[in-house]
């Protein structure tokens, strides 16, 4: 009889979660009982002619049946092969496998220099630590862009904020790998991306800090301690790391003034400057300094109606 | 093999049969030919299922439902209508009204996709559909927040407000992040939950904070 096929069950596979693949897998079975049922209806008038399996008068049908199961086949299997090769995120896998204790150590060291520099000094290659802080960095940006009412033109805040602390993050420790290439230091890409990770502690800290209590001689104390202290150690690590008293010079001295200048450029780019600029313009309530230059009525008027009233005192 | 010339093979013992999974008559129609049935069904159909886990979120037990029939329908319409919410809550709406929406719907989306990165980095045994279902889903305190939020701005925008605001938003971020925690904290190795609740606390804590600084002009 002719509609003896086997049918594969693509419906149990390996991923359970509702892929698009048990989709295809339900198509692919419908298209087999169709199939099926064709194959019965016509064998059974066939059944007498001849009792092969293609019988000639099917023939078309499960000829053409079986190529486009084939090339289905074909496809899926290609398609799951490109998936696996480029989907891939086992391959930064070994970089997330810390512990919570882990991540805090390393949180509280990175604010400790290290006095040993004559030691090449450990470096954890993990990239969790580093990823949640830039994660933090951006959330406390966007809090104090927020707070200081600041306008974005083409663009928005969170672009900005996101923007500027991955760029930071991987174009300086491009950078600095780059150099330390130049400069024979012995540090990896993945080291170097921790090390400034973890770098940014201490700007997260002082950040969450002077966002919310605004005063500038605080911020300069904590841009002083606590910024120094971390990059005193991401500057001792270094040092330990390279031989030569120029090379030491060049890295840790652009290291230096890369991370202490970015600390400065987040506290004051995305920040109320004091209001005591246009305390001298009389007139109404004035809006907070903005970080866009931008003509403002209300403050040209005001210009007009001071000037105005100074010509008419005179005369 | 001389003594197995006299085996022989009885009738009634089957050795030939069908090798075909016999499917019974009735299922191929009542599970494929859904093309068949009304509108309203279909539709009815979905909207049940994303009610059932709305109710889910709203009071989370340890229940498997949401992560076995994951979809991203509820999830949609919540990132819609926060970011509907959201929009026209700036000093100059002519210009930001635009990148607001374009601001929380990214911000929803790449955040949940981050944190179900990290998840599976992590050792998590969840799909990657479940965890953006369930990231999804858990965002509807927070939109409950947006419009309670709006009404009370509504009213006034003082301290009382404010303090009001602060309460709810408050109260709303740390149920969402229950909810999701309830969910999402049992597929990885025990030691390592913290790790897991961290970048779930600062993405509700993103949202939130731009729920509470939405001030409408």
């Amino acid at each position: 009889q002719g509609g003896g096929s086997a049918v594969i069950d693509m419906e149990n596979m390996d991923d359970t979660s509702g892929s698009s693949f048990e989709d295809m897998g339900e198509m692919h079975q419908r298209m087999k009982e169709e199939e099926e049922e064709e194959a019965e209806g016509e064998a059974g008038a066939a059944e007498e002619e001849d009792g092969e399996f293609l019988g000639m008068k099917g023939l078309r049908g499960q000829l053409g049946r079986q190529v486009a199961d084939q090339m289905w086949q074909v496809g899926k299997r290609q398609a799951s092969r490109a998936f696996s090769l480029y989907a891939n995120i086992d391959i930064l896998r070994p970089y997330f496998d810390v512990e919570p204790v882990q991540v805090r150590a390393r949180l509280l060291e990175s604010m400790i220099p290290v006095k040993m520099i004559n030691f090449p000094q450990k470096i954890a290659g993990e990239l969790y630590g580093p990823l949640m802080l830039v994660f933090t960095l951006v959330a406390i940006l966007l809090h104090g862009m927020k707070t200081s009412d600041t306008i974005i033109r083409e663009g928005t805040l969170m672009g900005t904020a996101i923007g500027t602390c991955f760029g930071y993050w991987l174009g300086v420790s491009s950078f600095i790998y780059f150099l330390a290439y130049l400069c024979n230091a012995q540090i990896t890409m993945v080291q170097m991306l921790s090390l400034l990770g973890y770098g940014l502690f201490g700007h997260c800290i002082t950040l969450f800090v002077t966002y919310n209590i605004h005063l500038h001689s605080l911020f300069y104390i904590f841009w002083l301690g606590v910024g120094g202290l971390s990059t005193l150690r991401m500057v001792a690590v270094l040092v330990s790391r390279t031989v030569g008293h120029t090379q030491r010079l060049i890295l840790c001295g652009t290291l230096a003034a890369l991370h202490m200048l970015f600390l400065l450029y987040l506290h004051f780019a995305y920040h109320k400057v004091v209001e005591g600029i246009l305390d001298t313009l009389e007139g109404p309530n004035m809006p907070p300094f903005q970080r866009v230059a931008r003509d403002i009525p209300i403050v040209s008027n005001a210009v007009l109606n001071t000037t105005a009233k100074a010509v008419a005192l005179t005369l | 093999f001389s003594g197995l010339a006299d085996v022989s093979i009885t009738e009634d013992i089957p050795v030939e049969g069908e090798i075909t999974v016999p499917v019974g008559s009735h299922s191929p129609d009542e599970d494929f030919s859904t093309l068949d049935e009304p509108v309203r069904d279909t539709i009815m159909r979905d909207l049940k299922a994303v009610g059932k886990k709305f109710v889910h979120v709203m009071y989370p037990k340890k229940s498997s439902a949401l992560l076995r029939d994951w979809d991203l329908w509820g999830p949609l319409v919540l990132c819609v209508s926060l970011a509907l919410m959201l929009q026209g809550g700036s000093a100059d709406s002519k210009d930001d009204g635009g990148p607001q929406f374009a601001e929380v719907f990214v911000i929803i989306w790449f955040g949940a996709v981050v944190i179900t990165l990290n998840s599976k980095l992590l050792g998590g045994t969840i799909s990657f559909f479940q965890s953006l279902c369930v990231l999804g889903y858990c965002v509807l305190p927070l939109t409950v927040a947006m419009l309670v939020c709006r009404l009370v701005l509504l009213a006034g925008s003082g301290t009382v407000s404010f303090v009001i605001r602060l309460i709810v938003v408050v109260a709303m971020f740390g149920w969402s992040t229950l909810a999701s925690t309830a969910f999402l904290a049992d597929s990885q190795p025990p030691n390592r939950k913290a790790l897991v609740v961290y970048p779930i606390f600062l993405f509700y804590f993103v949202i939130s904070w731009m729920i509470l600084t939405f001030t409408p002009q």
